[in-house]
């Protein structure tokens, strides 16, 4: 079976608040001085569902990732993982675009890769997380989708897919081929380890542009962009947190326990 | 573009009544529809619809539209984006307001993607801008760490899922007017390509997390599950509820229905304590609404610190033991 899966490289999310600085004039942030950049955290935990349903199938895993030309390093680490393959889709006319538009950009690019049986998104990206590039990607493949997956198997020509909902889950069934979006209850992602990692480093990983998947320049217009960032700012929250101390933390304890049954 | 007119709700029921985040729907829904001089609308969806109709208007609706198709007892994809597509190309909706629950952030982004709107996930202010009549959305970036305002100039419809509790519910008011119209397109339950085969309902037991009025969340610092368990003791010693950061659920400590944050529950009870967790942004939004959040963490630089009213700097292992005790006896008297 063929696989292809979404991949996003993002600000490292783990940053402390602290570090995390805004520049409100152009609605970007800032990224701090030897933070590298990671793959969005459900993308790799797409991957990772990609990784289980090759090993149980077989078949071939193909990697796209939208971006700066640096994002070859996402697709390099979906490859120590165990993808096949990868492209980065990286043209200035990429840069800033909409849930729209970067939808409309993989949709090429996935046109152009040709038969697939399953394409995988995470649930939502770490960064933006406008939360609905892969619905809008499945509607512009005309491909049934399955959002919030923790579990994904081939049964027959469906896909089958556990996904979370509120108070519990849902077990769904669609024929293939289908989009379906992965949420982080599918598991830890494996560890790249030896050979592969060596093989990975050493992959070429070729960047399309918009004329080698045949994007058209309106789609792509910033001026026919669904959305449109106005404003971006840090919230201040600044609470006076009362630190409660005691000669021994099971003093402190005991003086905590006396504030807390006043409140409850 | 300027034919796109009015409000359109797309409600949800919860044991045979309107659910309470629909409410919330209709209340912010019909103040932007006053502001614009336009309608509200809510679409209702499911065999027992035709008997919330007036309801629906009493909260404010000026139409609602229903089908009491039981195809749409249970949620399918396919079968609402069906549906809701069908009226919105009939009635043409400049705004759509959507829950962000499991419906809403599922059905949501998937019509945005058949009609070619603009959507804005997760809101937590709706306002018109007065000079263009455009819907304004404030929604949280960056898992929390900034706040980013977006509108759409020409996309419609303009589309936006609010979190629950956010808007103040709709006033019931038993004189409004206001009609109830079937759909006429019937969705045709051969054209589903998605099923639903089986729903697993995870029971816990205890009290519901988003109804307790105490909630004692653990991170990563919790160390193991039978550290972890030691975080229910103390809940059950509070009458509260236990959750945990992703990592606590990824780690399988606590089920994944108890997960808090951004991508998980979002509680608001009188007293949330944190323990070993770092107050990441995207697990803060789950827990800001509580009344008094507590920190216990041995990094007294972790931003919990910065949320929370009262903390303990230190290893949970020495004080949380005592805690629980001295808790006990305090609610023992
Ligand atoms: C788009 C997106 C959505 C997300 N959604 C969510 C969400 O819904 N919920 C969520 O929780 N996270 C979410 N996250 C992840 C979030 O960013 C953090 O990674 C996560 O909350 C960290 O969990 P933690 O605090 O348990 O772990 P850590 O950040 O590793 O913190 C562990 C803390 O424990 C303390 N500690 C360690 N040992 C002890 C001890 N013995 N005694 C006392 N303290 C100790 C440490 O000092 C540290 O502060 C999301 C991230 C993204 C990007
Ligand atoms: N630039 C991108 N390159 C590749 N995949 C992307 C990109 N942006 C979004 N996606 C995919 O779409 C999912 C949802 O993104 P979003 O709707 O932006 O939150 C992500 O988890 C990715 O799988």
């Amino acid at each position: 079976m063929n696989i292809i899966v979404c991949v996003k490289q993002v600000l490292d999310p783990e940053i402390p608040p602290a570090k995390f600085k805004i520049d409100p004039e152009t609605k970007q942030v800032i990224p701090p001085a030897g933070v590298p950049p990671v793959i969005s955290v459900y993308d790799e935990r797409a991957v990772e569902a990609a990784c289980r349903l090759k090993d149980k199938n077989k078949g071939k895993i193909t990697v796209i990732s939208m971006g700066s030309e640096k994002a070859a390093d996402v697709i390099k680490h979906a490859i120590s993982m165990g993808a096949d393959d990868g492209f980065v889709l990286s043209d200035p006319a990429f840069e800033n675009l909409d849930s729209f538009g970067t939808a409309y950009v993989l949709s090429k690019a996935i046109q152009k890769i040709g038969a697939y049986d399953l394409v995988l998104c995470g649930r939502q990206a770490a960064d933006w997380g406008a939360g609905q590039v892969g619905s809008i990607l499945a509607e512009m493949l005309g491909i049934p989708v399955i959002t919030l997956a923790c579990e994904i198997e081939v049964a027959g020509a469906n896909v089958k897919v556990k996904r979370i909902v509120s108070d519990g889950f849902e077990v769904l069934e669609a024929p293939m081929p289908s989009l379906v979006t992965v949420s982080s209850e599918i598991g830890m992602p494996r560890l790249p380890a030896g050979m592969r990692l060596m093989m990975a480093r050493k992959k070429q990983v070729p960047v399309w542009k918009a004329a080698d998947i045949g994007a058209e320049a309106s789609f792509l217009d910033k001026g026919n962009a669904h959305t449109e960032v106005t404003g971006l700012s840090v919230p201040s929250r600044k609470i006076e947190c009362e630190i409660i101390t005691g000669a021994t933390p099971a003093e402190a304890a005991a003086n905590l326990a006396a504030k807390l049954a006043n409140l409850i | 573009m300027d034919n796109y007119k009015g409000v359109l709700v797309c409600g949800e029921m919860a044991d045979g009544k309107l659910a309470p985040i629909t409410i919330e729907l209709l209340g912010v829904g019909r103040k932007l529809a006053d502001e614009l001089g336009e309608e509200l609308s809510i679409l209702l969806l499911g065999s027992k619809s035709g008997a919330l109709g007036q309801d629906a208007i009493a909260y404010g609706a000026d139409n609602v539209y229903i089908s009491e198709d039981s195809l749409f007892d249970i949620y399918n994809s396919d079968a609402y984006t069906m549906a809701t597509a069908n009226l919105c190309k009939k009635i043409l909706p400049s705004i759509m307001l959507f829950g962000y629950t499991d419906i809403g952030c599922d059905l949501s982004p998937r019509l945005n993607g058949r009609l070619g709107g603009g959507l804005s996930m997760e809101c937590s202010a709706l306002s018109i801008d007065p000079a263009t009549k455009l819907l304004v959305t404030t929604r949280p970036v960056f898992g929390g760490n900034a706040l980013a305002t977006m509108l759409s100039k020409t996309a419609r419809p303009q589309m936006a899922t609010i979190r629950a509790k956010v808007m103040p519910p709709a006033e019931h008011n038993d004189s409004r007017q206001g009609k109830v119209i079937p759909l006429e397109d019937k969705v045709d339950p051969s054209a589903l390509k998605v099923k639903v085969i089986e729903k697993i309902k995870e029971e816990v037991e205890g009290v519901k997390l988003e109804d307790a009025e105490v909630v004692v969340a653990g991170g990563r610092g919790m160390g193991t599950a039978a550290d972890f368990a030691k975080l229910r003791e103390l809940a059950g010693v509070l009458g509260g509820a236990v959750g945990g950061t992703r990592v606590a659920c990824d780690e399988g400590w606590v089920s994944a229905t108890l997960q808090i944050g951004q991508s998980g529950k979002v509680v608001s009870p009188k007293l949330y304590l944190a323990v070993g967790l770092s107050g990441a942004m995207a697990h803060i939004a789950g827990c800001l609404g509580s009344k008094c959040i507590v920190a216990i963490n041995k990094d007294n630089e972790a931003n919990i610190f910065n949320v929370a009213h009262f903390g303990i700097v230190g290893d949970w292992k020495e004080i949380l033991p005592p805690l629980t005790e001295k808790m006990k006896e305090l609610k023992g008297k």
